[in-house]
């Protein structure tokens, strides 16, 4: 089908992109990259009054370095962050993750903010950034705050930001010394979104414990989860397999998963599991590579 | 400002002014308005990949990029491929000599797609095609022919450099 008709503005300033936003509220929704927000129209599963483009703007598209991590430009496309040598050198989970979503098409245009103020309970990106513990910068005529990911998201494709807020930075720690990170899901088919996916970060001490764990997953429930009991379960433990799987049990505690066409919530559990011990298994490999005292190997 | 506005669009190195309304897709600006049906739309909501055209020399869904947003910029589509004498371009005679298609719907997609593919890695193993490809969606004859087609271009290509067309 054909898009709704709206009106549409191209903001050439931020202030200008702002103003828009505040005069519109709830009538108006962001156009970054459009790879979510165009289907919803052309489908009419959404029609704002209004569409305010941010593709004339030349800010917030930069992949720098802040504190160990980067920050994001929040419109910087996805294939830029994919490509990024900083990111793969500082944060190869974000890399790892980019690349699950969408294909390279989409990457182009999708943005890396468009992905997680559309919040897709299933999207890589949210659960990637929740592992990480980044946060975000939201901007309004009123000012700017800084969002911590795990207040982010608030339930299915809904987020803390106001109508008239807009993300514009996305700020990612740096990771420890002798940190792996694995990101894996499963999907039907390459570049659909995850039935389920597991983002994962395993720090080893120098007797090769797990000294930190994040896990945080997407696709079992109406946003990104982190895994805490997992992570607790994992803390100070020698991560062999069997740990990991103990462990990876504990996924069931944090998440309440949907039923779809694609599988059964119990199938969506059983999977997260798995999905978990893979993620938890990969990164541990990686950050055993990453040490001196060497590993598992790559 | 749902009204009518007027853009311009470089389209295959011809320039074109032309009113469009905002939510006019660029697939139906490129097929409907400028009569170029090279552009095939499929699903019209960016599963398919059939629509995909060149966006200043990138890869972009059509069906998911508005008209407007094409203005002062360069679009590239699959009739730039072709010689204007007829002669194809060495993509679409793999695609020919290998049965890439068969009813040819899409194509004009996978086309596209092959010529971004084959810019940026010129001689890429059966997985970076599939991965490339991904996002395409043929429904007559499963990837086989597809994958020898665009590994058939790549040597064509390598063989011959200068068969690149300008975007």
């Amino acid at each position: 089908m054909k898009p709704p008709s709206f009106e549409y503005h191209a903001p050439r300033s931020v202030d200008e992109a702002l103003t828009r936003l505040s005069e519109h509220g709830d009538a108006a929704k962001l156009l970054a990259g459009g790879q979510s927000l165009v289907p919803l129209l052309n489908l009419r599963l959404a029609a704002p009054e209004v569409l305010v483009d941010l593709n004339r703007l030349d800010t917030f598209a930069g992949i720098d370095a802040w504190d160990g991590g980067l920050a994001i430009g929040a419109l910087a496309r996805q294939s830029a962050l994919e490509r990024s040598n900083l990111a793969r050198e500082r944060l190869p989970l974000l890399v790892e993750a980019t690349r699950l979503v969408g294909h390279p098409t989409i990457r182009h245009r999708g943005t890396v903010g468009g992905s997680l103020a559309h919040a897709d309970p299933a999207a890589e990106l949210p659960a990637a950034m929740l592992a990480l513990d980044a946060s975000f910068v939201a901007r309004s005529t009123r000012g700017e705050r800084t969002i911590a990911a795990a207040d982010f998201f608030t339930g299915y494709l809904t987020t803390v930001l106001a109508p008239d807020e807009m993300l514009s930075e996305i700020r990612v720690p740096g990771v420890p010394p002798d940190t792996g990170a694995a990101f894996v899901e499963l999907s039907r088919r390459h570049g659909d979104f995850a039935i389920c996916g597991a983002a994962a970060l395993v720090t080893l001490d120098e007797r090769g414990h797990c000294d930190r764990v994040r896990l945080a997953l997407c696709g079992v429930g109406a946003g990104p989860v982190r895994a805490q009991a997992v992570e607790a379960a994992l803390h100070g433990a020698a991560p062999r397999p069997e740990a990991l799987e103990s462990a990876a049990q504990r996924v069931v505690e944090a998440i309440d998963p949907p039923a779809d066409v694609h599988g059964s919530a119990a199938y969506r559990r059983k999977m997260a599991v798995i999905m978990a011990r893979r993620a938890l298994a990969l990164a541990t490999e990686r950050a055993g590579a990453a040490t001196p005292a060497g590993g598992s190997g790559r | 400002m749902s009204q009518p506005v007027q853009i311009r669009v470089t389209v295959n190195q011809t320039e074109h002014a032309a009113l469009v309304e905002p939510r006019r897709l660029l697939s139906d600006f490129l097929r409907e308005d400028l009569g170029l049906t090279g552009t095939h739309v499929g699903c019209e909501h960016g599963v398919c990949g059939a629509c995909t055209v060149l966006l200043d020399g990138e890869t972009v869904r059509s069906c998911l990029t508005f008209a407007i947003q094409a203005d002062g910029r360069s679009v590239t589509t699959v009739e730039a491929l072709a010689s204007p004498d007829g002669t194809l371009h060495p993509i679409q005679d793999a695609f020919w000599e290998e049965h890439g298609l068969q009813c040819g719907f899409c194509t004009p997609g996978f086309l596209m797609t092959t010529y971004e593919l084959l810019q940026t890695n010129p001689a890429p193993t059966v997985d970076e095609i599939r991965d490339a490809i991904a996002g395409n969606l043929c429904r007559c004859t499963g990837y086989q022919n597809i994958v020898k087609a665009v590994q058939s271009a790549a040597d064509k290509l390598r063989a011959a450099p200068a068969a690149q067309p300008v975007s």
